[in-house]
């Protein structure tokens, strides 16, 4: 009995020793990321003070929000439209495939497509490309809340003579709200950690946070990015555990 | 008619916006795959079929292979380890469940470059595992650990682990518990029970997580990176080099096309494995 | 022979006891029924049986033997699920031979002992069919014949009739007590519906908060319910409150009511709808609606003093019209007399 929940705690144990180790190491006053010199907030300081990593963060706060707003008006109609007006498998196919295609596939098919439209690289045109996985997400998660309203109520509604619009807006949306706002939050997570894709598709001007991460990794371990990874830990769980209140305060009404 | 505007108008922007942003995308990948490489990057519009066969050239085949094997080696310690864990979650009270979903999830959202840098500084010689099997009197020097091919599959198995149990789990949790009383009404043993009735039913999830984490992993080129040290390549440094330092992109497409290739046989070994479950197959 | 014996089980889920002291015997080939409405018990009774279940308190031996020591897959008993559980993955042929692949036995045997039991359910043209493919009717001869090919000393039976539609339940229920004839397993039934025990055992139980009202057969527990559940449960019955007096019932409105008696107190008689007759002497009344089904009418009779009307059933067509005045009667050996 024990010895079958081993794999269970190894799993878990893999998971976090990285994240606590990391965690704990922002905190170390020495210059060393591996030797423990004392307690300090010492690399919080050159954190806050590091200009490329601030201008990263605005670009991809940036790239996060619009592609999460073009992707949850885009995403939210076609999965409405998926899941009542059509039966096509072709159709279905399109919208999951961003979700399991291989970033690096979608990346260099849009660096192709960009420079085949003579398309300068900047922030844009990672946000059109954020937008894309974005879409497929928001559609996924309103579908599956989708598929637990009852299609009848929009068939009540017609039959009380609300037009197709009317039905929708007043409707079918309100009922898919808290999908929507899951969805919502869910592109917007995939945006701000997605480097892939941004890597390829980003202005040599306009680095997305990912992409100075990456250039600051490649370049030797500091200590500054143990303190920038638990900040952006402690925003991420955050939103994550807002997320799941939210959606069980919405469960539950 | 007024369905038909409808139709139009809720399918008509999402479907408009991948058709442009992704189908034609992956037109162009599929296209490149079969022109030439010109002189200064660019293209030629003469069709080849060189570089398909420069995949079976030794220096390639060798990569390819290689990433294979690493990533096939992960996706296996993946189903190991994330088979049994997805079992013991499903045993938890709700409250638990909740909390070991939310435990698994979160540092899968976090920040993937700093999730692998995390293991740098972990396997690095003067890192916390060193440190430890040194302390314990297990080793007297520092194993050199990072830059190996065992610390990339490390990475792969960390960054993608997850992908793996999340499957398994909502396969596990849908199991009808009747089904398993009923094997033990018939006489079989608990390990009998699970190994012919719980494994079999769960064989979908299980190709659905292998897809999730074997696919990602054949085209992930950070890990390999930066902590196999660029001295192992995988598929995704290969096609990363070709587009952005060689600028042979009709290499790098073909590279990018044997992935999802891949990717569409895996998926089709998981659509046949669903499709025998729901026993459309033989009627 | 006893074969299965029952003593003193008690089972508590927190604050909610299942089973309080249930005790049975059931004999060697009987078919046996435990009935009762929903959360009566006889489903924590029967994952006793099964071993999918333990109890807290008391004994169940199979032929002598103790029997909550074993764990599930050792038992000689087989179940057959409400919902069936048919292994999904697995054809007809495959479903059947499951149970038989666990006890080691040579695959001829195997072969042979699934062909016999496909032909005795009349599947054998469905054998490689799976589970999803048929109708409801035909998976369940599945899982009976999945149950049955291991040749158990007891058979459980789940709700057997539940799932199926009103013609099939006839028929099955037909066939269930022909096929019981013929292999010669004792068969355990659990029922929330009287009609379904009623039509088929030997023998049933009746249970009701976790504890056995009465054990009778059929007819002893339709003529003599022993309490007022089982009045109440099984068939229609017109019920009148008072104090049991010998050969009778002492009431407040209508004085002295005849029937069967046996016990003291304060006392409920109950009279079937059939046995009362409209031409008797001992409540006056008025009637209030009469409804007509093909080989019986129902008549429903105001009676001044009685809070819910009286029900009479006639044969054939109703020879009494709405508004008429009656007088309502029985014979004394046709009511009874339980404990209020």
């Amino acid at each position: 009995m024990a010895m079958r929940r081993v794999p269970f705690f190894l799993t878990y144990v893999f998971l976090w020793i990285p994240i606590l180790v990391v965690v704990g190491m922002s905190f170390n006053a020495g210059d060393s990321p591996f030797n423990w010199g004392g307690f300090s907030f010492r690399w919080y300081g050159e954190l806050a003070a590091d200009e490329e990593i601030r201008q990263g963060l605005v670009n991809t706060l940036i790239v996060a929000t619009g592609s999460t707003a073009l992707s949850t008006v885009l995403g939210t109609l076609l999965a409405v439209g998926l899941a009542r007006h059509t039966r096509s498998k072709l159709l279905d196919a399109v919208a999951t495939l961003p979700v399991i295609l291989p970033d690096i596939v979608l990346a260099i098919g849009l660096l192709a497509f960009y420079a085949l439209v003579q398309l300068t690289l900047g922030l844009y045109s990672v946000l059109l490309a954020h937008a894309v996985f974005g879409t497929a997400a928001v559609a996924a998660v309103v579908r599956t809340r989708l598929a637990t309203t009852d299609p009848s109520l929009e068939e009540a509604s017609r039959d009380l003579g609300a037009n197709g619009f009317t039905t929708f807006w007043r409707i079918t949306l309100p009922s898919l709200a808290p999908g929507v706002v899951a969805g919502a939050l869910l592109a917007f997570t995939l945006s701000v950690d997605e480097f892939v894709i941004a890597f390829f598709t980003a202005g040599p001007q306009s680095p997305t946070l990912p992409i100075v991460i990456y250039s600051m990794v490649r370049f030797g371990v500091t200590p500054e990015i143990n303190a920038l990874a638990t900040v952006l830990l402690a925003v991420t769980f955050t939103a994550i555990l807002a997320a799941q209140r939210l959606t069980r305060l919405a469960g539950s009404r | 008619m007024r369905r038909l505007g409808e139709r139009f108008t809720l399918l008509g922007p999402g479907l408009g916006y991948l058709t442009v942003l992704m189908v034609v995308p992956l037109a162009l990948v599929l296209s490149y795959s079969i022109f030439q490489r010109g002189r200064f990057g660019g293209l030629i519009y003469e069709p080849t079929t060189e570089n398909f066969a420069r995949l079976f050239d030794p220096l390639y085949l060798n990569v390819v292979v290689t990433s294979v094997k690493l990533a096939g080696v992960t996706t296996i310690l993946a189903l190991l380890l994330g088979y049994p864990t997805a079992y013991a979650i499903t045993k938890l009270t709700p409250k638990w469940k909740t909390v070991a979903l939310i435990a698994l999830v979160l540092p899968f959202w976090t920040n993937f470059l700093i999730r692998t840098y995390a293991w740098i500084v972990l396997l690095s010689p003067a890192g916390l595992v060193n440190d430890a099997l040194t302390g314990w009197g297990l080793i007297d020097e520092p194993l050199q650990l990072l830059y190996r091919q065992p610390a990339i599959v490390a990475g792969l198995l960390y960054a993608y682990v997850p992908l793996m149990v999340l499957p398994l789990y909502a396969a596990l949790e849908r199991m009808d518990d009747e089904l398993l009383e009923a094997a033990a009404n018939l006489g079989a043993k608990p390990a009998r029970a699970f190994f012919s009735v719980t494994f079999p039913l769960t064989l979908p999830a299980v190709f659905t997580g292998c897809v999730f984490v074997f696919v990602p992993s054949l085209g992930n080129f950070v890990v390999p990176e930066l902590l196999g040290g660029g001295q192992t390549a995988m598929v995704g440094n290969l096609v990363r080099d070709q587009f952005l330092k060689a600028r042979d992109w009709p290499f790098g497409a073909t590279l990018a096309l044997a992935v999802v290739a891949m990717l569409v046989v895996l998926l089709m070994l998981q659509a046949w494995s669903a499709r025998r479950l729901a026993g459309d197959g033989d009627a | 022979m006893t074969l299965l014996s029952i003593n003193g089980v008690r089972r508590k889920f927190g604050d909610v006891t299942a089973l309080d002291g249930v005790s049975l015997d059931i004999a060697e080939g009987e078919f046996f029924a435990l009935l009762g409405p929903s959360g009566c018990g006889k489903t924590t009774l029967l994952r006793i049986l099964a071993g999918f279940e333990t109890l807290d308190e008391g004994t169940v031996t199979l032929a002598g033997d103790d029997l909550t020591k074993v764990p599930a897959h050792r038992r000689p008993i087989n179940l057959m699920f409400q919902s069936y559980a048919l292994f999904p993955h697995l054809s007809v042929a495959a479903n059947i031979a499951y149970g038989l692949q666990r006890e080691g036995l040579p695959k001829g045997v195997i072969k042979q002992r699934v062909d016999e039991v496909l032909e005795r359910v009349g599947l054998a043209h469905a054998a490689k069919r799976r589970p999803q493919q048929l109708s409801g009717g035909q998976r369940q001869r599945v899982a009976l014949a999945r149950a049955i090919v291991k040749r158990p000393r007891l058979l459980l039976l789940d709700e057997p009739l539940s799932a199926l539609d009103r013609k099939v339940r006839a028929e099955m229920q037909l066939w269930l007590k022909q096929l019981q004839h013929e292999v010669g397993i004792t068969f355990v039934v659990v029922t929330h519906d009287q009609e379904e025990a009623m039509s088929m055992a030997d023998r049933i139980a009746v249970l009701n908060h976790g504890a056995v009202e009465q054990i009778a057969d059929p007819v002893t527990l339709y003529g003599s319910p022993a309490t007022h559940f089982v009045a109440d449960f099984i068939g229609a019955n017109n019920f009148f409150s008072g104090t049991a007096v010998d050969d009778g019932l002492s009431t407040e409105v209508f004085g002295f009511l005849p029937a069967r008696g046996g016990v003291t107190g304060p006392a409920l008689l109950a009279v079937r709808p059939e046995q009362v007759s409209l031409t008797g002497d001992l409540l006056t009344g008025r009637v209030l609606d009469v409804s007509f089904y093909g080989g019986l009418s129902r008549v429903a009779v105001l009676v001044a003093g009685h809070d819910t009307p009286v029900l009479v059933h006639q044969h054939g067509a109703p020879r009494v019209a709405a508004g008429d005045a009656v007088k309502l009667g029985w014979a004394a050996e046709d009511a009874v007399v339980v404990r209020a």
